[in-house]
Protein backbone atom coordinates (compact mmCIF):
# COMPACT_ATOMS: atom_id res chain seq x y z
CA UNK A 1 0.00 0.00 0.00
CA UNK A 2 1.50 3.28 -1.00
CA UNK A 3 1.07 6.35 1.38
CA UNK A 4 -0.90 9.23 -0.43
CA UNK A 5 0.21 12.67 0.98
CA UNK A 6 -1.89 15.86 -0.05
CA UNK A 7 0.24 19.00 -0.88
CA UNK A 8 0.28 21.98 1.91
CA UNK A 9 0.24 25.59 1.00
CA UNK A 10 2.23 27.46 3.36
CA UNK A 11 1.97 31.15 3.57
CA UNK A 12 5.51 32.21 4.42
CA UNK A 13 5.84 35.72 6.07
CA UNK A 14 5.00 38.37 5.33
CA UNK A 15 5.80 38.99 9.43
CA UNK A 16 7.83 35.99 9.57
CA UNK A 17 11.36 37.72 10.85
CA UNK A 18 13.12 34.99 8.72
CA UNK A 19 11.60 36.98 5.32
CA UNK A 20 13.80 40.20 6.10
CA UNK A 21 11.05 42.30 6.04
CA UNK A 22 7.64 42.27 4.92
CA UNK A 23 8.01 39.79 2.05
CA UNK A 24 5.93 36.36 1.53
CA UNK A 25 6.88 33.12 -0.03
CA UNK A 26 3.48 30.84 -0.98
CA UNK A 27 4.82 27.66 -0.28
CA UNK A 28 3.40 24.43 -1.72
CA UNK A 29 5.07 21.82 -0.08
CA UNK A 30 4.95 17.86 -0.32
CA UNK A 31 5.35 17.22 3.09
CA UNK A 32 8.66 18.40 3.75
CA UNK A 33 9.80 19.39 -0.12
CA UNK A 34 8.88 22.06 -1.80
CA UNK A 35 6.92 21.64 -4.95
CA UNK A 36 6.32 25.17 -5.75
CA UNK A 37 7.20 28.88 -4.24
CA UNK A 38 5.18 31.92 -5.30
CA UNK A 39 7.33 35.39 -4.37
CA UNK A 40 4.83 37.90 -3.22
CA UNK A 41 6.08 41.63 -3.20
CA UNK A 42 5.03 44.57 -2.75
CA UNK A 43 3.63 45.45 0.72
CA UNK A 44 6.67 48.21 1.04
CA UNK A 45 5.75 49.76 -1.64
CA UNK A 46 6.65 53.89 -1.37
CA UNK A 47 6.45 55.20 -4.74
CA UNK A 48 9.95 56.07 -4.61
CA UNK A 49 10.19 56.68 -8.18
CA UNK A 50 7.11 58.60 -8.70
CA UNK A 51 8.01 60.51 -6.00
CA UNK A 52 11.38 61.56 -7.48
CA UNK A 53 9.96 63.52 -10.23
CA UNK A 54 8.59 66.25 -7.58
CA UNK A 55 11.91 66.42 -6.23
CA UNK A 56 15.32 68.39 -6.85
CA UNK A 57 18.63 66.63 -7.66
CA UNK A 58 19.41 67.17 -4.29
CA UNK A 59 16.50 66.12 -2.66
CA UNK A 60 16.35 62.71 -3.99
CA UNK A 61 19.45 61.36 -2.36
CA UNK A 62 17.17 61.53 1.11
CA UNK A 63 14.72 59.55 -0.58
CA UNK A 64 17.69 56.58 -1.37
CA UNK A 65 18.59 56.56 1.83
CA UNK A 66 15.24 54.89 2.33
CA UNK A 67 15.75 51.90 -1.01
CA UNK A 68 18.70 49.96 0.40
CA UNK A 69 18.46 50.96 4.35
CA UNK A 70 20.75 48.29 5.11
CA UNK A 71 23.53 50.34 2.64
CA UNK A 72 22.48 53.93 1.80
CA UNK A 73 25.65 55.34 1.54
CA UNK A 74 26.13 52.96 -1.35
CA UNK A 75 22.59 54.30 -2.78
CA UNK A 76 23.34 57.82 -2.47
CA UNK A 77 26.65 57.58 -4.53
CA UNK A 78 24.57 55.53 -7.11
CA UNK A 79 22.63 58.45 -7.56
CA UNK A 80 24.93 61.17 -7.50
CA UNK A 81 26.54 59.73 -10.07
CA UNK A 82 23.84 59.27 -12.47
CA UNK A 83 23.63 63.27 -12.34
CA UNK A 84 26.83 63.98 -12.45
CA UNK A 85 26.65 62.02 -15.65
CA UNK A 86 24.19 63.54 -17.07
CA UNK A 87 25.11 67.44 -16.14
CA UNK A 88 28.69 66.65 -16.64
CA UNK A 89 29.55 67.75 -12.66
CA UNK A 90 33.68 67.59 -12.04
CA UNK A 91 34.22 66.22 -8.62
CA UNK A 92 37.12 67.08 -6.72
CA UNK A 93 39.53 64.39 -6.13
CA UNK A 94 39.17 64.00 -2.27
CA UNK A 95 35.64 63.35 -2.93
CA UNK A 96 36.80 60.46 -4.76
CA UNK A 97 38.51 59.39 -2.12
CA UNK A 98 35.58 59.67 0.39
CA UNK A 99 32.93 58.12 -1.77
CA UNK A 100 34.93 55.19 -1.84
CA UNK A 101 35.78 54.92 1.99
CA UNK A 102 31.93 55.60 2.49
CA UNK A 103 31.45 52.80 -0.16
CA UNK A 104 33.34 50.29 1.58
CA UNK A 105 32.56 50.70 4.81
CA UNK A 106 29.50 50.37 4.03
CA UNK A 107 29.68 47.10 2.00
CA UNK A 108 31.49 45.97 5.26
CA UNK A 109 28.79 46.77 7.24
CA UNK A 110 26.44 45.22 4.75
CA UNK A 111 27.52 41.85 4.30
CA UNK A 112 28.53 41.69 8.40
CA UNK A 113 24.83 42.14 9.01
CA UNK A 114 23.98 40.04 6.16
CA UNK A 115 26.23 36.72 7.57
CA UNK A 116 24.77 37.77 11.06
CA UNK A 117 21.27 37.05 9.78
CA UNK A 118 21.81 33.74 7.60
CA UNK A 119 23.57 32.30 10.83
CA UNK A 120 20.39 33.76 12.57
CA UNK A 121 18.15 31.94 9.50
CA UNK A 122 20.70 28.46 9.92
CA UNK A 123 19.47 28.86 14.16
CA UNK A 124 22.57 29.99 15.35
CA UNK A 125 20.54 32.32 17.47
CA UNK A 126 22.26 35.84 17.70
CA UNK A 127 25.59 34.57 18.20
CA UNK A 128 27.52 36.01 15.24
CA UNK A 129 24.88 39.07 14.73
CA UNK A 130 25.92 39.88 17.67
CA UNK A 131 29.94 39.89 16.61
CA UNK A 132 28.67 41.42 13.61
CA UNK A 133 26.12 44.29 14.47
CA UNK A 134 29.40 44.97 17.30
CA UNK A 135 31.35 46.07 14.00
CA UNK A 136 28.81 47.66 12.14
CA UNK A 137 28.24 49.40 15.30
CA UNK A 138 31.61 50.62 15.07
CA UNK A 139 31.41 51.91 11.05
CA UNK A 140 27.96 53.58 11.76
CA UNK A 141 29.52 55.30 14.54
CA UNK A 142 31.90 56.82 11.32
CA UNK A 143 29.19 57.26 9.80
CA UNK A 144 27.56 59.37 12.50
CA UNK A 145 30.49 61.74 13.51
CA UNK A 146 31.03 62.58 9.70
CA UNK A 147 27.33 63.26 8.66
CA UNK A 148 25.19 63.42 11.91
CA UNK A 149 22.69 60.25 11.12
CA UNK A 150 23.74 56.25 11.66
CA UNK A 151 21.79 54.93 8.75
CA UNK A 152 19.56 58.09 6.82
CA UNK A 153 23.03 59.45 6.02
CA UNK A 154 22.21 61.47 2.61
CA UNK A 155 26.30 62.04 2.48
CA UNK A 156 26.82 62.74 -1.29
CA UNK A 157 25.65 65.38 -3.49
CA UNK A 158 26.12 65.80 -7.02
CA UNK A 159 29.82 66.79 -7.30
CA UNK A 160 30.86 66.13 -4.27
CA UNK A 161 29.99 64.97 -0.76
CA UNK A 162 28.21 67.14 1.72
CA UNK A 163 31.36 68.71 4.33
CA UNK A 164 34.59 66.81 4.65
CA UNK A 165 35.49 64.39 7.18
CA UNK A 166 36.08 65.52 10.92
CA UNK A 167 39.95 65.64 12.17
CA UNK A 168 38.99 62.55 14.45
CA UNK A 169 37.51 60.60 11.85
CA UNK A 170 41.02 59.46 10.10
CA UNK A 171 42.31 57.94 13.56
CA UNK A 172 39.11 56.43 14.26
CA UNK A 173 39.35 54.69 10.68
CA UNK A 174 43.09 53.59 11.41
CA UNK A 175 41.92 51.90 15.05
CA UNK A 176 38.87 50.01 13.14
CA UNK A 177 41.34 49.22 9.61
CA UNK A 178 43.87 47.12 12.58
CA UNK A 179 40.81 45.75 14.14
CA UNK A 180 38.64 44.76 11.44
CA UNK A 181 41.39 41.36 9.69
CA UNK A 182 41.06 40.00 13.52
CA UNK A 183 36.98 40.05 13.24
CA UNK A 184 36.92 38.68 10.03
CA UNK A 185 39.35 35.89 11.47
CA UNK A 186 36.89 35.25 14.54
CA UNK A 187 34.20 34.90 12.05
CA UNK A 188 36.10 32.35 10.26
CA UNK A 189 36.51 30.48 12.92
CA UNK A 190 33.42 30.91 13.64
CA UNK A 191 31.51 29.75 10.39
CA UNK A 192 34.07 28.77 7.66
CA UNK A 193 34.95 25.07 9.07
CA UNK A 194 32.01 24.82 11.02
CA UNK A 195 30.69 21.28 10.68
CA UNK A 196 27.16 21.82 11.27
CA UNK A 197 27.01 24.98 9.00
CA UNK A 198 28.55 23.12 6.26
CA UNK A 199 25.98 20.40 6.52
CA UNK A 200 23.11 22.90 6.32
CA UNK A 201 24.66 24.61 3.43
CA UNK A 202 27.10 23.10 0.78
CA UNK A 203 24.87 22.05 -1.91
CA UNK A 204 21.85 23.88 -0.78
CA UNK A 205 20.32 26.39 -3.12
CA UNK A 206 22.16 25.29 -6.06
CA UNK A 207 22.22 28.18 -8.71
CA UNK A 208 24.21 27.08 -12.00
CA UNK A 209 26.07 29.65 -13.46
CA UNK A 210 24.23 29.79 -16.85
CA UNK A 211 21.26 30.24 -14.66
CA UNK A 212 22.89 32.89 -12.65
CA UNK A 213 23.66 34.62 -15.98
CA UNK A 214 20.36 34.03 -17.24
CA UNK A 215 18.62 35.91 -14.88
CA UNK A 216 20.79 38.85 -14.73
CA UNK A 217 21.68 38.16 -11.04
CA UNK A 218 24.37 40.49 -10.02
CA UNK A 219 26.70 40.81 -6.65
CA UNK A 220 27.92 37.86 -4.39
CA UNK A 221 25.08 36.26 -5.95
CA UNK A 222 26.81 35.85 -9.02
CA UNK A 223 30.07 35.09 -8.38
CA UNK A 224 29.02 32.53 -5.88
CA UNK A 225 28.35 30.57 -9.04
CA UNK A 226 31.63 31.47 -9.92
CA UNK A 227 31.00 34.36 -12.88
CA UNK A 228 34.28 36.70 -12.76
CA UNK A 229 32.31 40.05 -12.73
CA UNK A 230 32.61 42.83 -10.42
CA UNK A 231 31.64 46.63 -11.62
CA UNK A 232 34.53 47.43 -9.64
CA UNK A 233 36.99 45.83 -12.35
CA UNK A 234 35.02 45.46 -15.27
CA UNK A 235 33.21 49.14 -15.64
CA UNK A 236 35.28 51.31 -13.22
CA UNK A 237 33.18 54.16 -11.82
CA UNK A 238 34.71 57.04 -9.58
CA UNK A 239 38.66 56.07 -9.00
CA UNK A 240 38.17 52.59 -8.64
CA UNK A 241 40.60 51.86 -11.57
CA UNK A 242 43.52 52.96 -8.67
CA UNK A 243 42.71 50.42 -6.08
CA UNK A 244 44.21 46.87 -5.98
CA UNK A 245 41.58 44.35 -4.91
CA UNK A 246 40.53 40.29 -6.26
CA UNK A 247 37.50 39.48 -6.84
CA UNK A 248 36.50 36.35 -5.14
CA UNK A 249 34.88 33.91 -6.83
CA UNK A 250 32.67 30.49 -5.68
CA UNK A 251 32.49 27.19 -7.44
CA UNK A 252 29.18 25.42 -6.54
CA UNK A 253 26.82 28.09 -6.89
CA UNK A 254 25.40 27.29 -3.79
CA UNK A 255 24.34 29.30 -0.04
CA UNK A 256 27.80 28.07 1.16
CA UNK A 257 29.63 29.82 -1.41
CA UNK A 258 27.66 33.00 -1.35
CA UNK A 259 28.64 33.27 2.16
CA UNK A 260 32.38 32.78 1.45
CA UNK A 261 32.25 35.00 -1.32
CA UNK A 262 31.16 37.83 1.15
CA UNK A 263 33.45 37.02 3.50
CA UNK A 264 36.37 37.20 1.33
CA UNK A 265 34.60 40.67 -0.33
CA UNK A 266 34.87 41.88 3.28
CA UNK A 267 38.52 41.00 3.31
CA UNK A 268 39.32 43.46 -0.04
CA UNK A 269 37.10 45.94 1.20
CA UNK A 270 39.47 46.01 3.83
CA UNK A 271 42.41 46.10 1.21
CA UNK A 272 40.81 49.20 -0.62
CA UNK A 273 40.42 50.78 2.67
CA UNK A 274 43.71 50.81 3.48
CA UNK A 275 45.08 51.94 0.05
CA UNK A 276 42.54 55.33 0.11
CA UNK A 277 43.50 55.78 3.90
CA UNK A 278 47.30 55.91 2.78
CA UNK A 279 46.14 57.51 -0.50
CA UNK A 280 43.69 60.50 0.28
CA UNK A 281 44.78 63.84 -0.70
CA UNK A 282 43.98 67.27 0.65
CA UNK A 283 41.58 69.44 -0.85
CA UNK A 284 38.01 70.60 -1.56
CA UNK A 285 35.26 67.90 -1.52
CA UNK A 286 32.81 70.24 -3.28
CA UNK A 287 32.06 71.44 -6.59
CA UNK A 288 29.40 74.34 -5.49
CA UNK A 289 26.31 74.33 -7.72
CA UNK A 290 22.94 76.42 -7.33
CA UNK A 291 20.31 75.03 -4.73
CA UNK A 292 18.00 74.21 -7.72
CA UNK A 293 20.39 73.33 -10.57
CA UNK A 294 19.22 72.74 -13.76
CA UNK A 295 20.25 69.19 -15.68
CA UNK A 296 20.64 69.23 -19.40
CA UNK A 297 17.60 67.70 -21.58
CA UNK A 298 19.10 63.89 -21.70
CA UNK A 299 19.25 60.52 -20.43
CA UNK A 300 22.27 58.52 -18.18
CA UNK A 301 22.16 55.25 -16.91
CA UNK A 302 24.85 55.26 -13.91
CA UNK A 303 25.56 51.71 -12.19
CA UNK A 304 27.58 51.08 -9.16
CA UNK A 305 28.96 48.10 -7.53
CA UNK A 306 26.82 47.89 -4.14
CA UNK A 307 27.15 45.33 -1.61
CA UNK A 308 24.27 43.65 -2.97
CA UNK A 309 24.77 43.69 -6.78
CA UNK A 310 24.58 46.06 -9.63
CA UNK A 311 22.49 49.42 -8.73
CA UNK A 312 21.81 51.33 -11.55
CA UNK A 313 19.80 55.08 -11.82
CA UNK A 314 18.67 55.47 -14.64
CA UNK A 315 17.38 59.07 -14.83
CA UNK A 316 15.41 60.80 -17.78
CA UNK A 317 15.68 65.15 -17.59
CA UNK A 318 13.84 67.45 -19.87
CA UNK A 319 16.12 70.44 -18.61
CA UNK A 320 14.02 71.29 -15.48
CA UNK A 321 15.41 71.11 -12.12
CA UNK A 322 13.61 67.61 -11.50
CA UNK A 323 13.80 64.36 -13.44
CA UNK A 324 11.31 63.91 -15.92
CA UNK A 325 11.75 59.62 -14.83
CA UNK A 326 13.83 57.99 -12.45
CA UNK A 327 13.86 54.49 -12.35
CA UNK A 328 15.98 52.29 -9.52
CA UNK A 329 17.23 48.51 -11.14
CA UNK A 330 17.91 47.86 -7.61
CA UNK A 331 19.90 44.62 -7.41
CA UNK A 332 17.86 42.98 -4.71
CA UNK A 333 14.50 42.51 -7.15
CA UNK A 334 16.60 40.94 -9.48
CA UNK A 335 18.45 38.74 -7.46
CA UNK A 336 14.70 37.31 -6.14
CA UNK A 337 14.11 36.54 -9.56
CA UNK A 338 15.69 32.99 -9.04
CA UNK A 339 14.09 32.20 -5.99
CA UNK A 340 11.78 29.59 -7.12
CA UNK A 341 14.44 27.86 -9.19
CA UNK A 342 16.86 27.53 -6.07
CA UNK A 343 14.11 26.60 -3.43
CA UNK A 344 11.76 23.73 -5.46
CA UNK A 345 13.01 20.29 -4.61
CA UNK A 346 14.73 21.52 -1.00
CA UNK A 347 13.37 21.43 2.03
CA UNK A 348 10.99 24.40 3.51
CA UNK A 349 14.13 24.86 5.95
CA UNK A 350 16.02 25.34 3.40
CA UNK A 351 14.09 27.72 1.80
CA UNK A 352 14.76 30.14 4.25
CA UNK A 353 18.30 29.89 3.91
CA UNK A 354 18.59 30.22 0.60
CA UNK A 355 16.39 33.59 1.09
CA UNK A 356 18.85 34.83 3.79
CA UNK A 357 21.93 34.44 1.15
CA UNK A 358 19.79 36.46 -1.98
CA UNK A 359 20.35 38.95 1.17
CA UNK A 360 17.22 40.95 0.35
CA UNK A 361 16.00 44.24 1.52
CA UNK A 362 12.56 45.02 0.85
CA UNK A 363 12.55 48.50 0.89
CA UNK A 364 14.86 48.01 -2.39
CA UNK A 365 12.47 45.67 -3.46
CA UNK A 366 9.38 47.54 -3.60
CA UNK A 367 10.55 50.79 -3.55
CA UNK B 1 38.40 15.42 12.49
CA UNK B 2 34.40 16.07 12.64
CA UNK B 3 34.09 18.36 15.25
CA UNK B 4 37.15 20.60 15.30
CA UNK B 5 35.29 23.15 13.14
CA UNK B 6 33.07 22.91 16.13
CA UNK B 7 35.09 23.66 18.42
CA UNK B 8 37.03 26.67 16.77
CA UNK B 9 34.25 28.69 16.95
CA UNK B 10 33.00 27.41 20.52
CA UNK B 11 36.70 28.92 21.12
CA UNK B 12 35.73 32.17 19.67
CA UNK B 13 32.79 32.29 21.94
CA UNK B 14 34.32 30.92 24.77
CA UNK B 15 37.17 33.98 24.57
CA UNK B 16 34.25 36.34 23.89
CA UNK B 17 32.38 35.63 26.58
CA UNK B 18 35.01 35.93 29.50
CA UNK B 19 37.55 38.42 28.23
CA UNK B 20 35.73 40.94 26.43
CA UNK B 21 33.65 43.71 27.90
CA UNK B 22 30.02 44.02 26.79
CA UNK B 23 29.72 46.53 24.19
CA UNK B 24 26.18 47.56 24.61
CA UNK B 25 25.17 50.31 26.68
CA UNK B 26 22.46 50.04 29.28
CA UNK B 27 19.80 52.72 27.98
CA UNK B 28 18.51 54.78 29.58
CA UNK B 29 20.38 54.90 33.04
CA UNK B 30 23.26 54.70 30.78
CA UNK B 31 23.62 57.73 27.42
CA UNK B 32 25.61 57.77 24.56
CA UNK B 33 26.67 61.31 23.67
CA UNK B 34 25.84 61.75 20.24
CA UNK B 35 28.56 63.36 17.92
CA UNK B 36 28.87 67.24 17.53
CA UNK B 37 27.59 67.29 14.19
CA UNK B 38 24.39 64.96 14.71
CA UNK B 39 21.61 65.71 13.02
CA UNK B 40 18.54 65.40 15.51
CA UNK B 41 15.61 67.51 16.34
CA UNK B 42 15.01 70.82 18.00
CA UNK B 43 16.19 73.49 15.49
CA UNK B 44 18.04 76.17 16.60
CA UNK B 45 16.98 79.11 15.05
CA UNK B 46 18.09 82.87 15.41
CA UNK B 47 16.02 85.71 14.89
CA UNK B 48 17.88 88.05 14.62
CA UNK B 49 20.13 86.48 11.52
CA UNK B 50 17.04 85.48 10.11
CA UNK B 51 15.37 87.29 6.56
CA UNK B 52 12.64 85.60 5.99
CA UNK B 53 14.32 84.62 2.64
CA UNK B 54 12.47 80.96 2.71
CA UNK B 55 15.99 79.50 0.97
CA UNK B 56 15.28 76.63 3.55
CA UNK B 57 11.27 76.03 2.81
CA UNK B 58 12.16 75.65 -0.80
CA UNK B 59 14.84 73.29 0.17
CA UNK B 60 12.49 71.03 1.93
CA UNK B 61 11.82 67.66 0.29
CA UNK B 62 8.69 67.85 2.52
CA UNK B 63 7.94 71.16 2.61
CA UNK B 64 7.78 71.31 6.12
CA UNK B 65 8.48 74.74 6.80
CA UNK B 66 6.23 77.12 7.18
CA UNK B 67 7.52 80.99 6.84
CA UNK B 68 4.86 83.68 6.89
CA UNK B 69 6.60 87.56 6.29
CA UNK B 70 5.75 90.93 6.25
CA UNK B 71 7.34 94.45 4.81
CA UNK B 72 8.35 96.80 7.13
CA UNK B 73 8.76 100.54 6.52
CA UNK B 74 12.21 100.62 5.65
CA UNK B 75 12.91 97.77 3.03
CA UNK B 76 13.13 95.26 5.67
CA UNK B 77 10.95 91.67 6.47
CA UNK B 78 9.54 90.83 9.52
CA UNK B 79 9.27 86.92 10.04
CA UNK B 80 6.05 86.96 11.06
CA UNK B 81 5.43 82.92 11.20
CA UNK B 82 8.14 79.99 11.11
CA UNK B 83 6.92 76.42 11.82
CA UNK B 84 8.67 73.53 11.76
CA UNK B 85 6.16 70.76 11.43
CA UNK B 86 8.24 68.10 13.40
CA UNK B 87 5.89 65.39 12.58
CA UNK B 88 7.22 65.21 8.96
CA UNK B 89 10.66 66.34 9.30
CA UNK B 90 13.04 63.52 8.54
CA UNK B 91 16.19 65.27 9.60
CA UNK B 92 17.60 65.32 6.76
CA UNK B 93 19.51 69.08 6.94
CA UNK B 94 18.59 70.38 3.71
CA UNK B 95 16.82 73.05 5.30
CA UNK B 96 20.30 74.00 7.32
CA UNK B 97 22.53 73.37 4.06
CA UNK B 98 20.09 76.02 2.30
CA UNK B 99 20.24 78.74 4.77
CA UNK B 100 22.40 81.45 3.25
CA UNK B 101 22.80 83.52 6.49
CA UNK B 102 23.40 80.73 9.20
CA UNK B 103 20.17 81.19 11.18
CA UNK B 104 19.23 77.44 11.17
CA UNK B 105 20.90 74.74 12.57
CA UNK B 106 20.41 71.22 13.64
CA UNK B 107 19.96 70.30 17.12
CA UNK B 108 20.83 67.82 19.22
CA UNK B 109 18.09 65.73 20.46
CA UNK B 110 16.80 62.51 19.69
CA UNK B 111 13.86 61.92 22.78
CA UNK B 112 11.53 63.79 20.87
CA UNK B 113 7.97 61.73 21.45
CA UNK B 114 5.08 63.65 22.43
CA UNK B 115 1.99 63.49 24.12
CA UNK B 116 0.01 65.83 21.01
CA UNK B 117 0.70 66.38 17.82
CA UNK B 118 0.12 69.90 17.70
CA UNK B 119 3.37 70.02 20.37
CA UNK B 120 5.38 69.13 17.49
CA UNK B 121 5.11 71.61 14.75
CA UNK B 122 7.37 73.94 16.55
CA UNK B 123 6.41 77.70 16.26
CA UNK B 124 8.57 80.86 16.64
CA UNK B 125 7.83 81.37 19.90
CA UNK B 126 10.00 78.43 20.89
CA UNK B 127 11.95 78.43 19.28
CA UNK B 128 12.82 82.12 20.04
CA UNK B 129 12.15 80.63 23.80
CA UNK B 130 15.01 77.82 22.80
CA UNK B 131 17.74 79.57 20.77
CA UNK B 132 19.69 80.82 23.90
CA UNK B 133 20.20 77.40 25.80
CA UNK B 134 20.16 75.04 22.93
CA UNK B 135 24.07 74.11 21.35
CA UNK B 136 23.61 74.37 17.72
CA UNK B 137 24.82 71.16 16.18
CA UNK B 138 27.64 71.42 14.08
CA UNK B 139 25.80 69.72 11.21
CA UNK B 140 27.31 71.74 7.98
CA UNK B 141 28.84 74.11 9.98
CA UNK B 142 32.06 72.56 10.59
CA UNK B 143 33.54 75.59 12.09
CA UNK B 144 31.43 74.80 14.99
CA UNK B 145 33.46 71.60 15.74
CA UNK B 146 35.22 72.67 18.41
CA UNK B 147 33.64 75.94 19.58
CA UNK B 148 29.80 76.68 20.60
CA UNK B 149 28.92 79.93 18.76
CA UNK B 150 26.11 81.28 21.67
CA UNK B 151 28.55 81.15 24.92
CA UNK B 152 32.03 81.17 23.07
CA UNK B 153 32.61 77.94 25.05
CA UNK B 154 34.82 75.04 24.04
CA UNK B 155 32.23 72.18 23.49
CA UNK B 156 33.66 69.69 25.44
CA UNK B 157 33.65 71.67 28.08
CA UNK B 158 29.68 72.28 28.03
CA UNK B 159 29.24 68.47 27.01
CA UNK B 160 30.73 67.82 31.00
CA UNK B 161 28.52 69.84 32.53
CA UNK B 162 25.82 68.72 30.86
CA UNK B 163 26.38 65.03 31.91
CA UNK B 164 27.01 65.82 35.24
CA UNK B 165 23.64 67.75 35.35
CA UNK B 166 21.94 64.70 34.11
CA UNK B 167 23.79 62.32 36.17
CA UNK B 168 22.12 64.26 39.35
CA UNK B 169 18.43 64.22 37.48
CA UNK B 170 19.23 60.74 36.33
CA UNK B 171 17.15 57.40 36.03
CA UNK B 172 19.26 55.38 38.12
CA UNK B 173 19.46 57.86 41.29
CA UNK B 174 15.67 57.59 41.11
S1 LIG C 1 15.48 68.50 8.13
FE1 LIG C 1 14.80 67.98 6.05
S2 LIG C 1 12.67 67.35 6.28
FE2 LIG C 1 13.24 68.41 8.16
S3 LIG C 1 12.59 70.54 7.84
FE3 LIG C 1 14.74 70.40 7.21
S4 LIG C 1 14.70 69.97 5.03
FE4 LIG C 1 12.65 69.54 5.83
S1 LIG D 1 16.87 80.19 4.84
FE1 LIG D 1 17.69 80.97 6.78
S2 LIG D 1 17.46 83.19 6.62
FE2 LIG D 1 16.14 82.30 5.02
S3 LIG D 1 14.13 82.07 6.01
FE3 LIG D 1 15.21 80.12 6.32
S4 LIG D 1 16.20 80.36 8.32
FE4 LIG D 1 15.62 82.41 7.65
Amino acid sequence: MTLRTDPVTINFGPHHPSTHGVFQMRITADGEVITNLEPVMGYLHRGCEKLSEGRTYTQLVPLTDRLDYLSPMSNNVACVLAAEKLGEIPVPERAQYIRVIMAELQRLANHGAMTGFLLNDLGTFFTLFHYTMREREKILDLFEMTCGTRVTVSYMRPGGVLQDLPEEFMPRLRALLDELPQRLDEYEALITENEIVLARTKGVGVMPREMALAAGCSGPMLRGSGVKWDIRKNDPYGIYDRFQFDIPVGTNGDVYDRYWVRIQEMRQSVRILEQAYRDIPQGDVRTRLPLFFRLPTGEAYARIEAPKGELGFYLVSDGGIAPYRLHVRSPSFINLGVLRDLTVGYTVADAVITLGSVDIVLGEVDR
Amino acid sequence: MYGTGLMKGMAVVLKTMLFKPPFTVQYPEQRVEPPRRFRGASFVWYEDRCTGCSTCAKACPQGNIEIVTSAGQYNQYFVEKFDIDHLRCMFCGLCVEACPYDALFMGGDFENASYSRAALVVGKKLLNAAAPTRIPSSYFHPELDHIDITSGRPVPEIRKAEQEKNQDIGWASR
